[in-house]
């Protein structure tokens, strides 16, 4: 009964969102999110979101700890397949195809959805097989030199590298090897980068490097990026979305999307006494 | 600026130890003492071994033990060349490794990668009763069920005692031990490194093979070595299935004798104290534990070398 209830709700949702604070006027979106909800079993983790993401842009997904907007992100890519019991609903449409869809393969999604993680998850090898591990589980056969020089020269890593790409990727800082990741992930040739909290563990030099990066790479890429540090989101993102954890009826945490638009506006005149509440820094 | 002594610090405030700790060096020369009864009983084994070897070798010259092609210590006048157990040890260790890395490996990738979770909380204690069963017991499985049973339907010419049914064996009793292992360093590879090869749109099999593997490469040889080293030392599976007779040959179907095999026969039996039979007990004992112990040292370069230190 309460499933027929979930669902009939949902329909409704659906037919009409509540879209009224959630402008659309994103005109070429890459990814369209209809009223989605991520759930880990029965924990429905983030609620309801409607939500586009403009090709070169850099959206910013804010807000405080456990509101659901790295769960969000995971749904980009389908991340979240891997956490045993996770589910969706609504549709998550990437160039209007749902990626949930039923003959869709998760791993050609991740090779049009590229993602770069809090902790910069080198792999145990050179610094060249990092790079060089993307095209090759794609199938690229041959000498990946100029990729792996390309990638890494759009990382901003190559100077830094170019005489050590035999070391091992672990004897590069933390900064470093966050650049190394980046580059990993556009060896692929993606079309979107997904960032879950970059900069988490860096120190602000790396961190202002890494987000000249992202500036840098919005020309070519549509970034998606998770982060706690709202002066980052003000700096680099054109759009931002704040979302907050609440509490329902029935006494359940859950994440919602509070508000979304121009980073400049959001910033500047909040719609939300919540964001407003969140950006000054009074709350989170 | 003039300092005060620890004990003379103003206001009564002392930062000199307030009351002794005995406690602290007791429990430091217990589990120092706790540390130490294995090197020294190292040492002892090796003292113990070493002298009656060098007894043997003034009697048999090394070169005659080494490069020796027959083995027939019990005949008058019998001859000390170890090789026939040397190459019973390597056929015997060589299947057994054989059937154990393949399908340990495999085992413990499908416990890491692949298995549910259910799946593996049945699995993996399962497969560890396997190490819990006695040698004994695999012994006279391998002699009385897999080669009177299958093998001999197999290969109609093979001996009641052979190496091959000994081989197999042993190498089903290491299984347990590479695979819980190698599944324990894998499990130990950080998540964030498979998350990382399957946001590159990885499948399953290249994140297992490309990533897992080279990650946890250096727990995996040390089982690998702990498996070798168990198949070179183990003693009652050979004893009872691959028989007593010392054979330089690389044929499985016949019956061989091992290092092990020998020791344990020439044991068991009634040999003179300070005959050379006996003092050749040593002397294998003692060739044996070079072995292993230059395969321990090789596994410990091996493991530092692909040593991968996650942050």
């Amino acid at each position: 009964m309460n499933q027929n209830g979930d669902i009939t709700m949902h329909l409704d949702h659906a037919l009409s969102p509540r879209g009224a604070s959630i402008p659309l006027e994103v005109s070429d979106p890459v990814f369209t999110l209809d009223d989605v909800s991520v759930f880990y079993g029965d924990y429905e983790a983030i609620r309801n979101v409607t939500l586009p993401i403009g090709k070169n842009e850099i959206t910013a997904f804010i807000g405080p700890s456990g509101c659901g907007k790295s769960t969000l992100l995971r749904s980009f890519n389908r991340m979240n397949d891997l956490i045993l019991g996770s589910h969706l609903k609504g549709v998550v449409a990437y160039h209007g195809t749902d990626i949930y869809g039923p003959d869709v393969d998760p791993i050609e999604v991740r090779r049009k959805v590229g993602m770069v993680f809090q902790k910069p998850n080198v792999f145990p090898k050179s610094i060249y097989e990092n790079v060089a591990y993307g095209p090759k589980v794609n199938g690229a056969k041959g000498n990946l030199d100029d990729v792996v020089e390309e990638c890494l020269t759009r990382a901003a890593l190559w100077n830094e590298v170019k005489d050590d790409l035999k070391k091992s990727a672990y004897a590069l800082s933390g900064g470093q090897q966050q650049r190394l990741v980046i580059a990993r992930c556009i060896a692929v040739k993606p079309e979107v980068i997904l960032m879950d909290e970059p900069c988490a563990s860096l120190d602000p030099i790396a961190t202002a490097k890494i987000e000249d990066l992202m500036v840098e790479l919005a020309n070519d890429y549509t970034i998606v990026i998770v982060t706690h540090n709202m002066q980052q989101a003000a700096r680099v993102s054109d759009r931002t979305a704040f979302f907050t954890a609440e509490l329902d009826d029935n006494e359940v945490r859950h994440g919602r999307l509070v508000e979304f638009g121009r980073t400049r506006e959001l910033f500047s005149s909040p719609g939300d006494t919540r964001t407003e509440d969140y950006i000054s820094g009074r709350f989170g | 600026m003039a300092l005060n002594t620890a004990s003379e610090t103003a206001e009564g405030l002392s930062l000199r130890q307030s009351r002794p700790r005995y406690g602290e060096k007791v429990i430091r020369f217990v589990l120092a003492a706790a540390a130490f009864v294995s090197i020294f009983t190292t040492f002892g084994i090796l003292i113990s071994l070493l002298i009656p070897s060098i007894e043997f070798f003034l009697e048999v010259p090394i070169t005659d033990f080494l490069f020796g092609t027959t083995w027939t210590p019990l005949f008058k006048d019998g001859e000390f060349g170890v090789l026939p157990l040397l190459s019973g040890t390597i056929v015997i260790t060589v299947i057994a490794i054989a059937v154990a890395i393949p399908l340990g490996l495999g085992a413990s990738i499908y416990l890491s990668e692949y298995a549910s979770t259910r799946v593996r909380k049945v699995l993996k204690p399962t497969l560890e009763v396997l190490a819990g069963i006695p040698t004994v017991v695999f012994g006279f499985f391998a002699l009385e069920f897999l080669t009177q049973l299958v093998l001999i339907k197999i290969f109609p010419g093979i001996e009641v005692f052979n190496a091959l049914s000994a081989g197999l064996i042993m190498g089903i009793m290491i299984i347990p031990t590479i695979a819980s292992l190698s599944e324990d360093a894998m499990a130990a590879v950080p998540s964030g490194l498979r998350d990382g090869a399957y946001a590159l749109g990885s499948t399953k099999r290249q994140t297992a093979i490309k990533v897992v593997i080279p990650a946890a490469l250096s727990g995996i040889v040390a089982a690998f070595v702990l498996g070798i080293s168990r198949a070179i030392g183990e003693t009652m599976i050979v004893t009872i299935a691959a028989g007593l007779q010392p054979q330089l040959s690389f044929n499985p179907l016949i019956g061989m004798q091992t290092m092990t095999s020998y020791i344990a026969a020439a044991g068991s039996g009634d040999l003179a104290t300070g005959s050379i039979e006996y003092k050749s007990i040593f002397a294998v004992g003692m060739l044996l534990f070079v072995l292993t112990f230059i395969m321990n040292i090789f596994s410990i370069r091996l493991v530092r070398r692909f040593r991968q230190v996650y942050q």
